[in-house]
């Protein structure tokens, strides 16, 4: 008997295609176990998509928790191997409050993650992938890049006290330039870097149409070699065929304790919310004990549950 | 594709300005000045709908996107924190959030303080950054009078003109923060409607005359 895929349900047909896809790219299938010890989750909270974790005491009085998190699961078991390449992908429930509700839900993420020697081939491959993924949810998709290392490049020429920094990510996150134009005249930061960070922000939108803009406002300065590089990114992202709309946003902020780099979103037009979220988190691996570099992203299949997928699984590309 | 630009304003004299502005900004709902109990106005031809909601509660519908953008007080943005954009200060309904005591307060450091509030969460972050003990003490309205009958020594309250307070011989002893309308916009729905919400947002700015 062969098997139709109508009887499977969205959730399934998602991560089934979604598994196929990463397969077929050399990404190897992860399965871990339902739980971690706590302490795990207690030392990266900040790295949890929620702090509120399920704990229970294991039969020898060791705190668990139901894994939150596919992530650090991962980077805590596998070996570190600074000098090879990596490349796993995984379905996994997680169980954390979900940000809509205030109560504990198990959730099914799906995602990869590339450990090793990361360089440019890795990042576009990952960077392709997601574009990937986000075009097989549905027709109207966009994935969203920033750098975390030019966004704090901007945020270093203005030179304030880590406190003061974390405000002002919070309204870069926001585009919130009328609060970042106050807390700067406040601490007397000279109006010119604080137009150079507004200008910054104020470049958001399709890559074509802001990369010549960027170019000019980051020329001379570190943030130049590292734009460079994005744009080399970019530039695969387009050779490949089947992915999506790309823009450019740097009030994307990812946690800088963790990521580093290249980080990006996905969005799917009808979803009130991201779908897929990912980036370079060398951060994390060191904080971790780890020598290898990393990157990879998650799908967050709940986002999904009440759209509608396009008709049929769709081929994958090679 | 749904083209339709949905649009959360709060209910009340405020959310009235708030639509002029949108109206000048070139998305007009005539429909919307004729009194009457109708929560939901929509003008296809300007591609646009507005919908009438509690003040406190558009940042819900923004961040869960039944809206796509929305002018919400700052107050409430201070107190949920919703995962939205904050866009735009618009300038508009200008007030303060205080604290405020009897006129006859002195605080006594050796006492824990006693903070009556709607504002729970801001309260709580404001006298943390100030490292201050304190017992919180949540009401949903008539916060003046807490501190008139002995149930709290101070309140944090917003306050517009402090004609409030005075006449209740309460005195403001601090300011938390200045308060205004902000627009707002769900960070999804921002992606694929953005050059609307630039436009709209450039109109606006020019009406009211801030600076972004």
């Amino acid at each position: 008997m062969r098997l139709d895929d109508s009887v499977l349900s969205n959730t399934e047909r998602i991560i089934f295609t979604l598994r196929a896809l990463y397969q077929s790219c050399g990404y190897e299938r992860y399965r871990m176990r339902r739980f971690e010890e706590y302490e795990l989750y207690s030392r990266n909270k900040d790295f949890l998509v929620s702090d509120q974790v399920i704990v229970f005491t294991d039969t020898n009085g060791k705190l668990m928790a139901l894994k939150p998190d596919v992530t650090l699961s991962i980077i805590k078991n596998s070996r570190d191997n600074p000098d090879s390449v990596r490349k796993l992908c995984y379905n996994e429930s997680v169980y954390r409050v979900s940000e809509r509700g205030g109560t504990f839900h198990e959730i099914m993420q799906a995602g990869v993650e590339c450990f090793g020697r990361i360089e440019e081939k890795e990042l576009a491959e990952v960077l392709c992938l997601a574009g990937e993924t986000l075009a097989l949810l549905g027709k109207n998709a966009v994935l969203v890049l920033s750098d975390l290392d030019i966004l704090h490049c901007f945020l270093d020429e203005i030179g304030l006290l880590p406190e003061e920094k974390q405000k002002l990510l919070r309204c870069v996150g926001e585009k919130n330039l009328h609060e970042i134009k106050s807390i700067c005249d406040t601490w007397n930061v000279p109006a010119e870097k604080t137009e150079r960070l507004k200008k910054l922000l104020s470049l958001y939108g399709e890559s074509e149409k802001v990369l010549p803009e960027l170019e000019k406002l980051c020329a001379g300065t570190a943030a130049g070699e590292t734009l460079n590089q994005m744009k080399t990114l970019i530039s695969r992202l387009k050779e490949r065929r089947g992915t999506v709309r790309t823009e450019i946003d740097f009030s994307l902020v990812s946690d800088g304790n963790y990521y580093n780099g290249i980080v990006f979103k996905g969005y799917l037009e009808g979803v009130p919310e991201r779908v897929l979220s990912g980036g370079r988190y060398d951060r994390l691996m060191e904080k971790m004990g780890k020598k290898a570099k990393a990157i990879g992203f998650a799908v967050y299949l709940d986002a999904l549950e009440r759209i509608a997928l396009p008709e049929k699984s769709i081929e994958v590309s090679d | 594709m749904n083209d339709i630009l949905n649009i959360a304003l709060p209910k009340g004299r405020l959310g009235e300005k708030v639509y002029t502005l949108f109206e000048k900004a070139g998305y007009p709902c005539p429909e919307i000045r004729e009194t009457n109990r109708k929560l939901v106005f929509e003008n296809p031809e300007a591609a646009v709908r507005y919908f009438w909601v509690k003040p406190s509660d558009v940042a819900i519908y923004v961040a869960r996107g039944a809206a796509d953008i929305g002018v919400a007080g700052k107050d409430i943005l201070m107190e949920y924190e919703p995962d939205v954009y904050e866009l735009l200060d618009l300038g508009i309904g200008k007030c303060s959030m205080i604290v405020a005591a009897a006129e006859d307060f002195s605080d006594d450091l050796q006492k824990t303080l006693r903070v009556a509030t709607k504002f729970t969460e801001i309260a709580r972050g404001y006298y943390a950054s100030i490292g201050r003990e304190i017992e919180l003490i949540p009401l949903n309205g008539s916060i003046e009078l807490a501190p008139i009958v002995g149930l709290s020594d101070v309140i944090v309250d917003i306050t517009e003109t402090g004609a409030t307070l005075r006449e209740n011989r309460l005195r403001i002893i601090d300011e938390v923060a200045p308060l205004s309308a902000r627009l707002i916009a769900n960070k999804a729905a921002f992606r694929f409607r953005q050059e609307t919400i630039r436009e709209i947002m450039e109109s606006i700015s020019t009406q009211t005359g801030e600076t972004r």
